[in-house]
């Protein structure tokens, strides 16, 4: 492209519009946000937080509680007990009576209507969700506020019109329910995994017992709240806190027919072999090393955002996110500038600050691991880009976003999941070996790719190894789109009509 | 990519890469500067510069001297002085800017550089055969002409769009290019008419178009067509000047017009501005409001944050 | 091939593995011997595979596995229907290789080849249509066009209880490669010994049907020296088990949770021979993944 037009007239216009411009009160052409904080005085915090069992928050027969930590300034919140093998028994017999009882005797309407009501109940009170969620995850609060709880609602708004319709779901096919779920979910959308776990196996007539991660239990157990005030009978839903003991005691419970596990690929095989010689039925959501491709004829600067919002959303703390960036090589030097441009428009800080991008990570371990990381990234060879710009608090867990460039396929940072702001970039000649290196996973998540032409994103979409394809677009969810993995990363769908089949018997 | 093969008026050969734009993706990200929250000192910064930004115009058929000389007054003290001091003597408060320009039919031009001579503040003439550019390229070159002879410092021309939606884009390119020539020294500002283009994709064509012609601003409306500016357009057309820069290092000014009216509206603008191009931008000589209304809205948010107290449109003129 | 049972004496011929469209011999050149029901003598050897031979038959379906699901629909609708027609065209042999190695009646071996047709047949006509019966849009709330579409899990390996009657072993062994191929899956299947002296004409009906090479790997040998390796496989994705030992299952899933596997337990009850059982949507459906494809819908 030529330039000699803009080189040749250096406009005088703009020097005399100078001399002319008067600023009064704004002289300077800085724009700095003031700290906007979101108000939370009005959630209130119970010291010491009970066991949900039965339809009432109980003390642990434990007698054991730990800290949950505000991960912004590493201060403990409240107390949250820890749930003992004899205490998740308690939960599952439970379970198990409200099973017999009477969820399993209501008609599918009736439980419809809770589920309902329950995501009335819960956009009712979204704000005080969202800062909880906020305070105890470190998640910004734009993101709590404007992504989980709204999915959170719609999630149980999906499931509950499901509950009378099941038999349009599997026709000429009889289905009954499981019976007694067993979930566990981890700790980077506290408040969605439970939903995407909870309203399925309510709609299709099953009874839970859930373990939240043990760093955010705070808001799941505000949902109980939520469950309490719709009137859902007792036991219906349980809820157990504690970490991995809490886990495998619930797991490996006897009386439960049903496993539904979102975690790390890790935790996800020792519970496949936990389970493998019983007849629970399991359904794993695990990890990813999800493929992002950009090809050179993308919309460039949407494939932008998809990139920022792909990896750093959520902090990056998301199973699907889009971690290795695989751009065309005809475009990858002016798309990593363009990239490094955007960094260092990222705000990170205050999670309850409305203009924060990037929260806190949820745990002094995880930034240990994230940072260990990054140092093995540099220690491999790789190029490490990290805004300098980027101001992040003194206190708290907080790392600044960052990409390697560089990459190659061999490097572990390109293998082992990270879930963290950081991202790998590395470049490809030709659809075929975006494909191939896309596909360069034991995991099968996610993947994202972007091009104009319509019949190259089909064919790359087809071509992906991975249970969701985001073509132009990227880290969309919706109730009603099955979601889950190809190989590694898991068995089964959630949402849509697909994630019934795991709360039900289909014969 | 797509690439359009044109000639610049040199006769050297130029192409212009249309890139293509997702209207989802874009739309997305426009909204997500509808989330920034901007408050206390940050929101008064930013309304004082609105104001600084702000051409005023009036464009009707029924315009006289009279109704130009009113707003000329309007843009040297957007707020009546006895009003500012009742207000400054609750709490003491920075003074009202002027606002950037007033913006007129090239027949007014002479009327209002009477009024805001040694104002500081910027005369702009539409002209073009504004706002259809249905005239043959001789009368818009003569009208611009006229309009800077009168003393305009700013011209705000509109592209042919029937040669642009007909494919004729290199009409389009000589068009800018010789209304350019016709300014001299006048400010060029190249409405694109972004709500008759029909896509994003055009909108960010028809930006670089005008860029590589001479634009030193692009801008989204004449304000006669629905919808005017909107925060999609906006951005695209934001990161055509982005690109644009890095390319050849030279910056081009942004202005959206139209269907801008809330306080509330122009600190979204801001906020995008900030994030797209940098602070860099953030000053008269690069971005402008066309908006009119939007100043009163301005006024109000400005002297509640000052004394606390809501005001009506009507205290600050409605001129 | 020519009929194995001649009118006089006859010598019996080692039957050889299929791998990637070929007859090889199994590299340990080990055999085991299958006898005639009512001569009570030898009435062929079978190839004894090895571990190596089960990587080498991975290893060829791999090669197969692109090609397979990028065939279209009607493509693999065709190849399945030229397998029925293939087996009629072995029936003779077929029948008479029943009779002679389990001792069923005339009437009763060629009702075992006739569910091998009919689920040729079955399959065949279910290639185009299992994607619309188990995909669909979903109706997101914004401005995309989300999908989801059954696609092929890959590579599977598949075992069987030894212990079934060859009159229902064979039609069960044709209809589960039916349905795995029909997922547009490749397989490689240890055969129950039941339906192993089938192994060469089934293995003829799979290399003259179009079907391309490595689609379809058969083996005969022993489960218990093979079953580890088909289940701990990095290169499978799924592994199927038609049976009814619990224990086989929990080894399975153990060994398998390595690379997360996806098994497949198709239990046998009482009656195997159910053709209700054999043939069903869900014997399909459970070798697909499920794929969400978002696309924004502007302009």
């Amino acid at each position: 492209m030529t330039t000699k037009r803009a080189q040749k007239k250096s406009s005088p216009a703009v020097t005399s519009i100078t001399q002319k411009t008067r600023l009064s009160g704004a002289e300077a052409p800085r724009f700095e946000y003031a700290p906007s904080v979101q108000s939370s005085d009005f959630v209130q915090i119970e010291k010491r937080n009970g066991l949900f069992i039965g339809g009432k928050f109980v003390e642990p027969k434990s007698g054991r509680y730990f800290a949950t930590i505000n991960p912004a300034t590493g201060e403990k919140l409240a107390e949250i007990s820890e749930a003992s093998a004899d205490d998740v028994d308690l939960a599952v017999k439970t379970a198990r009576k409200a099973y017999v009882n009477v969820w399993s005797k209501i008609s599918a309407k009736e439980r419809g209507r809770y589920l309902f009501r329950i995501a009335r109940l819960i956009q009712e009170r979204s704000r005080e969700l969202a800062v909880l969620e906020t305070i105890d995850n470190g998640k910004p609060i734009r993101e709590s506020r404007d992504v989980d709880v709204p999915l959170v609602a719609a999630h149980f708004f999906y499931h509950a019109g499901w509950a009378d319709k099941l038999h349009y779901a599997f026709p000429g096919q009889t289905i009954a329910p499981l019976g007694v779920v067993g979930q566990v979910i981890p700790w980077n959308f506290p408040l969605l995994m439970a939903a995407w776990k909870i309203a399925p196996a309510l709609a299709c007539g099953n009874t839970v017992v859930l373990k939240p991660a043990e760093t955010t239990s705070l808001s799941v157990l505000r949902l109980a709240q939520i469950f309490q005030e719709a009137g859902l009978p007792d036991g219906v839903v349980n809820l157990v806190t504690g970490a991995g003991a809490t886990g495998s005691a619930l797991v490996g419970h006897s009386d439960i027919n049903k496993v539904a596990f979102t975690g790390s690929t890790e935790v996800g095989k020792i519970i496949a072999r936990a389970v493998a010689g019983t007849n629970k039925r399991l359904t794993l959501e695990l990890g990813g090393k999800s493929a992002h491709i950009i090809f050179e004829d993308a919309a460039l600067d949407q494939a932008l955002e998809g990139v920022i919002n792909g990896i750093y959303f959520n902090q990056g703390h998301v199973c699907c996110a889009g971690s290795r960036l695989l751009l065309e090589e005809s475009i990858a030097k002016d798309f990593i500038d363009k990239l490094k441009r955007r960094l260092t428009k990222l705000r990170v800080g205050n999670p309850l600050d409305k203009n924060t991008d990037i929260g806190a990570i949820n745990s002094e371990g995880e930034l240990k691991k994230i940072k260990k990381l990054i140092q093995l990234g540099c220690d491999e060879g790789g190029e490490l880009y990290e805004p300098k710009t980027c101001k992040i608090p003194e206190k708290g867990y907080f790392q600044r976003p960052c990409f390697f460039s560089n990459v190659s396929s061999s490097f572990t940072l390109s293998r082992v999941e990270i879930f963290g702001p950081v991202l790998t970039i590395s470049t490809f000649r030709t659809p075929q070996e975006a494909v191939l290196k896309a596909n360069d996973t034991p995991y099968g998540l996610a993947a994202g790719v972007w091009s104009e032409k319509g019949a190259k994103i089909h064919k790359v979409a087809g071509a992906l190894k991975a249970g969701v394809v985001w073509a132009n677009t990227y880290n969309k969810f919706d109730p009603s789109a099955p979601f889950g993995g190809y190989n590694e990363s898991g068995w089964g769908r959630e949402g849509g009509r697909h994630g019934l089949m795991a709360y039900l018997d289909v014969k | 990519m797509r690439s359009i093969s044109m000639t610049d008026e040199n006769g050297q050969a130029l192409a212009i890469v249309a890139a293509p734009i997702d209207e989802v993706g874009a739309t997305e990200r426009a909204q997500f500067f509808t989330t920034r929250s901007i408050k206390k000192d940050s929101k008064v910064h930013a309304l004082y510069l609105a104001i600084s930004m702000c051409d005023l115009t009036t464009l009707e058929g029924a315009d006289t001297p009279g109704r130009v000389r009113q707003l000329c007054e309007k843009a040297r003290h957007p707020v009546p002085p006895d009003i500012f001091n009742e207000a400054a003597k609750l709490k003491d408060f920075p003074p009202i800017p002027s606002v950037a320009a007033v913006c007129v039919y090239p027949a007014m031009v002479s009327v209002a550089v009477k009024v805001l001579a040694g104002s500081g503040i910027h005369v702009a003439s539409v002209a073009t055969a504004f706002p259809s550019g249905q005239s043959p390229l001789s009368t818009k070159i003569d009208e611009t002409r006229y309009a800077v002879a009168k003393g305009a410092d700013e011209i705000d021309m509109v592209i042919n769009r029937g040669a642009f939606l007909s494919g004729d884009y290199q009409q389009v390119f000589d068009e800018i290019a010789a209304v350019k020539e016709a300014c001299g020294t006048a400010h060029l500002k190249v409405i694109l008419e972004t709500g008759e283009l029909g896509s994003l994709d055009r909108v960010r064509l028809a930006s670089e178009i005008a860029m590589h012609a001479g634009a030193d601003f692009i801008k989204t409306s004449t304000g006669k067509i629905q919808p005017a500016a909107t925060l999609p357009v906006t951005l695209v057309m934001l990161q055509a000047i982005a690109d644009f820069y890095h390319k050849t290092g030279k910056k081009i000014g942004m202005k959206p017009a139209g269907g801008i009216r809330t306080a509330k509206q122009a600190i979204q603008y801001l906020c995008m501005v900030n994030e797209t191009l940098g602070a860099e931008w953030l000053t008269p000589q690069l971005f402008r409001f066309g908006a009119s209304s939007m100043l009163n809205d301005i006024l109000r948010q400005i002297f509640k944050e000052a004394t606390g107290r809501y005001y009506y449109d009507r205290v600050f003129s409605l001129d | 091939m020519a009929s194995l049972v001649s009118q006089g004496e006859r010598v019996p011929k080692t039957l050889k593995l299929f791998i990637g469209g070929e007859f090889p011999r199994t590299e340990s050149g080990r055999s085991f011997p299958v006898y005639d029901q009512d001569s009570k003598k030898v009435f062929a050897q079978l190839c004894q595979a090895s571990r190596k031979d089960f990587r080498n038959a991975i290893a060829a379906s791999l090669k197969a596995c692109e090609q397979w699901q990028q065939r279209t629909a009607y493509n693999r609708a065709q190849i399945l229907y030229r397998m029925a027609e293939m087996t009629e065209g072995h029936r003779e042999d077929m029948v008479s290789v029943l009779k002679s190695t389990s001792g069923v009646n005339a009437q009763t071996a060629e009702n075992s080849i006739d569910q091998v047709v009919d689920a040729f047949v079955y399959y065949a006509g279910f290639c185009d249509k299992y994607s619309q019966l188990s995909g669909c849009v979903n109706p997101v709330n914004g401005p995309h066009h989300a999908f989801t579409t059954p696609e092929p899990v890959g590579c599977v390996d598949c075992l069987f209880d030894d212990d079934m009657g060859a009159a229902a072993a064979l039609p069960l062994v044709a209809s589960t490669l039916a349905s795995i191929i029909t997922s547009g899956s490749v397989v490689t299947a240890l055969l129950p010994t039941a339906a192993a002296a089938q192994i060469a004409s089934l293995g003829e009906i799979f290399a003259t049907s179009d079907l391309p090479k490595g689609v379809v790997n058969l083996l005969t040998g022993n489960r218990s020296e093979l079953i580890d390796h088909m289940a701990s496989h990095m290169e499978v994705q799924s592994v199927c088990y038609v049976g009814s030992d619990r224990a086989v299952k929990e080894k399975l899933k153990t060994l398998g949770a390595e690379n997360m596997k996806r098994v497949v337990w198709r239990e046998l009850h009482a009656n195997a021979a159910d053709t209700n059982e054999n043939l069903r949507l869900e014997n399909i459906l459970s070798f697909v993944e499920y794929k969400t494809v978002w696309h924004p819908v502007g302009n």
